[in-house]
């Protein structure tokens, strides 16, 4: 964080020309019908991408890259419990059929 | 008030200091990402079930808009990062003026949201507020729809709100980083408010393909 | 090898209070109203929690003098749903998931790791201000209509159908999680930045393991019930779906929800209570805990593995029958740390020189009440018992003897270990073990019969019942009483030692832990030298300083006598 270490201007900006290129490519992505190839793929693609974007957030302006251990168990265990929550719960309504 | 920069009397030095300070604003945010889960969790649900009620409802959203949002914000997050750096190499005049452009950016966001907000109120597409999305379909297709509309309204809200308390925030960093009260030393405010606002750009990452790109082809 | 720390004397009759400490250090409303002080806060929290232990208390002695007649005389059957809703969120949102983190946590974490005070001090006041607040909702609703959608707030009846006072009173709860999650921030910091020089992680004591692992839980699962009481309580106000089948919504999405975070929430309860029970256990058996790592690792496994065992509260509500098994094997994992630690509490007694304080009393009658609550939950989590079982009595028995058996006597035994401490002063031992006792055999009689009325098939949530079920009703009733005795006993009594009990000295037990280090009340900041730890947490042997002789027989005199 403030402690030591400084992430130079340059990284800033290359990362949000990626952010950019990430955006445009998702609302264009969006345009395209890619449920024809895989059913679910558009949504697949769009949360690959917002995913992709979130972790550059994370890593790079939020200095997640350069932070102590601690802080890097925090956002991987908030991830984690997140995704417990989702994937947990979207068992029980896929499975309703099953029997 | 006490002035910023001074240790407080629990801690025994400042890296303590800075570091639990650091860590308690990350932990905070952990908070807000299973806040704002619970919400995501309802999304997922209920457009997995009504797939193309939902899809429609999307389609009725101001996409351009949204997308010109999301440039804004991101680019906030890039104006925030850099005043992180310029309070960290001491360029105090540029952290006030990222400072400044943050909440700029932040504050045409908030007034882009308004302008969709009352979009969707002239449409009646405001749930509780005579909802009617589409007068003549079904009774199950206005309830559905009226779900993503909730949604739209209560996630986009939520996030909103917490904009005009980062925006809140960013008007006392200016005002503080005018009276020149952040060094490489000392700019715990700064970093931690940057570490709120990136994560509100995170939530809205999410948000945008979720809410405006189900199904636009 | 480990160096020792400075002699200090055990306590003696005759010995003072110390001149300076935190509860004379400043005087007037305001400098309670407005401490930072993170003891001054515990004891802000135990007078208010002990408030909503009476609130709810009095709703269940309402319960329970309802259930002494089959066809339930004393109040309507709408009031009798009032009455449980309002004994359950005044209970469980109000007093057992605050007591012993806000009280003895709050209290002892940093004395226990050597600091000055918690990181935040002003976010703890400030979350006893939310709790008041989120508490002032709660009455409010309870006198305005009350509540009568169980504490679960089940919908569509909370969100649409029921003409009670739903609102405020999610507004109140919603509040109160925010009280929670700061004082779980609060915790996970201090513990990872504040720990003095030498406390290393593997030198806490087990209580900072228990918090550590209960604020895991603060954190990751109270915002999930804050969101969804929003989401019912919008739903409410403006007529929304989420969760009404009437407007394409889903009451079972409502279930997931709430139970997220509602069943690590009984972990929440239960957790500090062990981490209590983890600090009693060695102290009176003088000897250091077997299996610390365990203990320590089992903490966090109970904190973890919790988070995946929610749905089998809705094994007969709607859910699939593969998410159903899901569960129901989870939920037998879950129960696999529990066990490691009644293990490990069991193997320290083994070969221990057992005093029978007051406190060690408490902490044995948890050992065997959490082992029937514990093992009791086994049976609801076998989905085919559960048919039987579910929303009858035996749930009600099972989770009363996990949460009175075990976290109210965790709870109270806490706050007689460290009364000395917090207080200066020893209370009563021999009022004190007739308490002990009474609130055991009370407790037992009120809950036992309701395993059988259970299994006999007596619904839950009931104002009426068979009138075959009347003696096992009335049985519990009478229970009921002698447990409330054995409540007021300790209230009294504690308050009455405040100013004649016996001057307890620093460590009148003794007992291991920094805390027993400091001065009897502490000074404001703790320490006037920041401790250097170089020993490992209970261990009696290489400790002079407490007294003992080398193999860890106590060489002085008890400190207390009969009073």
């Amino acid at each position: 964080m403030s402690e030591h270490h400084i992430v130079s201007p340059k990284i800033y900006i290359a990362i949000f020309f990626a952010l950019m290129v990430c955006t445009l490519l998702t609302v264009y992505a969006a345009t395209v019908d890619l449920n024809q190839y895989f059913s679910g793929l558009n949504i697949i693609v769009a949360l690959v991408i917002a995913t992709f974007k979130a972790s550059l957030v994370v890593l790079f302006f939020m200095h997640g890259k350069y932070s102590p251990k601690r802080t890097q168990l925090v956002i991987i265990c908030s991830v984690f419990w997140l995704a417990i929550m989702l994937f947990m719960t979207m068992s029980d309504y896929v499975t309703r059929l099953w029997s | 008030m006490h002035r910023t920069g001074e240790l407080f009397g629990q801690f025994e030095t400042m890296d303590q200091q800075r570091e639990s300070a650091s860590l308690g604003m990350w932990v905070f945010l952990s908070t807000e990402v299973l806040f704002f889960g619970g919400m995501f969790m309802t999304y997922t649900l209920n457009r997995s079930t009504y797939p193309d009620v939902f899809g429609e409802a999307s389609r009725s959203i101001n996409l351009p808009l949204g997308a010109v949002n999301t440039i804004v914000l991101i680019a906030s997050s890039l104006t925030m990062a850099m005043s992180v750096w310029a309070s960290q190499v001491g360029k105090k005049q540029l952290l006030t003026i990222f400072l400044i452009l943050t909440l700029i950016l932040g504050s045409v966001f908030l007034g882009i949201k308004g302008i969709e907000y009352h979009e969707k109120f002239v449409e009646h597409h405001v749930p509780g507020l005579n909802f009617s999305f589409e007068p003549g379909a079904s009774v199950a297709t206005n309830a559905h729809a009226q779900l993503f509309f909730s949604l739209y309204f209560a996630m986009t809200g939520l996030h909103a709100l917490h904009m005009i308390v980062g925006a809140g925030l960013l008007i006392w960093l200016i005002k503080q980083s005018l009276k020149g009260r952040f060094t490489p030393e000392y700019s715990t405010p700064v970093d931690l408010i940057g570490l709120y606002w990136h994560f509100v750009d995170i939530v809205w990452i999410f948000l945008f393909p979720l809410l405006y790109l189900i199904d636009r082809h | 090898m480990s160096t020792t720390p400075a002699a200090i004397p055990s306590a003696t009759p005759g010995n003072t209070l110390p001149r300076e400490h935190y509860l004379n250090a400043t005087y007037g409303i305001r400098s309670w109203l407005l401490t930072t002080d993170h003891k001054r806060i515990a004891l802000l929290y135990l007078v208010s929690v002990t408030f909503f232990f009476f609130i709810g208390g009095a709703f269940a002695t309402m319960i329970r003098i309802h259930l002494l007649t089959p066809n339930g005389y004393l109040v309507t059957a709408e009031t009798y749903n009032k009455l449980f809703t309002m004994h359950g969120v005044a209970m469980i949102f109000f007093f057992l998931i605050p007591s012993i983190p806000a009280v003895l946590g709050n209290f002892l974490i940093p004395l226990m790791i050597g600091a000055k005070d918690l990181a935040f001090p002003k976010i703890n006041l400030l979350s006893w201000y939310i709790y008041l607040v989120g508490g002032g909702f709660v009455l409010y609703s309870f006198s305005t209509g009350g509540l009568d959608t169980g504490w679960t707030f089940y919908t569509p009846l909370s969100s649409v159908y029921s003409n009670s006072a739903v609102t405020p009173a999610v507004i109140g709860v919603f509040i109160n999680g925010f009280s929670s999650i700061l004082t779980g921030l609060n915790f996970i910091v201090t513990i990872h930045t504040m720990r003095a020089p030498g406390m290393t992680w593997f030198r806490l004591p087990l209580f900072v393991w228990a918090h550590y692992a209960t604020s895991i839980i603060f954190i990751l699962g109270t915002p999930v019930i804050a969101i969804t009481l929003l989401l019912a309580g919008l739903e409410r106000m403006l007529h929304l779906g989420f969760f009404n089948p009437a407007l394409g919504g889903d009451p079972i999405l409502f279930q997931h929800l709430f139970w997220f975070y509602s069943h690590p929430a009984v972990y929440i309860m239960i957790l500090p209570a062990m981490g209590v029970i983890s600090e009693i256990i060695p102290t009176f058996a003088r000897k250091p805990i077997f299996g610390y790592t365990f203990i320590a690792g089992s903490s966090i496994a109970i904190a973890v593995i919790g988070f995946f065992v929610w749905a089998h509260h809705m094994f007969l509500t709607g859910e699939s029958a593969y998410a159903a098994l899901t569960f129901s094997l989870l939920s037998y994992l879950v129960a696999i740390p529990s066990a490691v630690k009644v293990f490990n509490w069991t193997s320290t007694l083994y070969k221990g020189s057992i005093s029978w304080d007051t406190p060690m009393l408490y902490a044995l009658g948890f050992i065997g009440l959490f082992l029937v609550g514990g093992l009791t939950g086994l049976f609801l989590a076998c989905l085919g018992l559960d048919i039987h079982i579910h929303d009858t009595y035996f749930v009600v028995a099972h989770f009363h003897y996990i949460m009175v058996g075990g976290a109210v006597m965790g709870y109270v035994g806490g706050l007689h270990f460290w009364w000395p401490k917090i207080t200066g002063r020893l209370y009563p031992e021999f009022l004190a073990r007739i308490a002990a006792v009474t609130l055991f055999i009370g407790f037992n009689l009120t809950f036992f019969p309701q395993f059988i009325l259970g299994y006999l098939g007596m619904p839950r949530r009931y104002h009426s019942y068979p009138p075959e079920f009347q003696v096992f009703n009335v049985m519990s009733t009478a229970g009921a009483s002698i447990l409330a005795l054995g409540y007021l006993l300790p209230m009294i009594y504690l308050i009455w030692s405040m100013r004649y009990g016996r001057v307890a000295g620093r460590n009148p037990w003794p007992a291991t832990g920094l805390e027993w280090q400091t001065d009897s009340p502490p000074l404001t900041e703790n320490f006037d030298v920041t401790p250097e730890v170089t020993w490992e947490a209970y261990d009696f042997v290489n400790r002079p300083d407490l007294g003992l002789d080398v193999k860890g027989a106590p060489s002085l005199a008890p400190a207390h006598g009969d009073d």
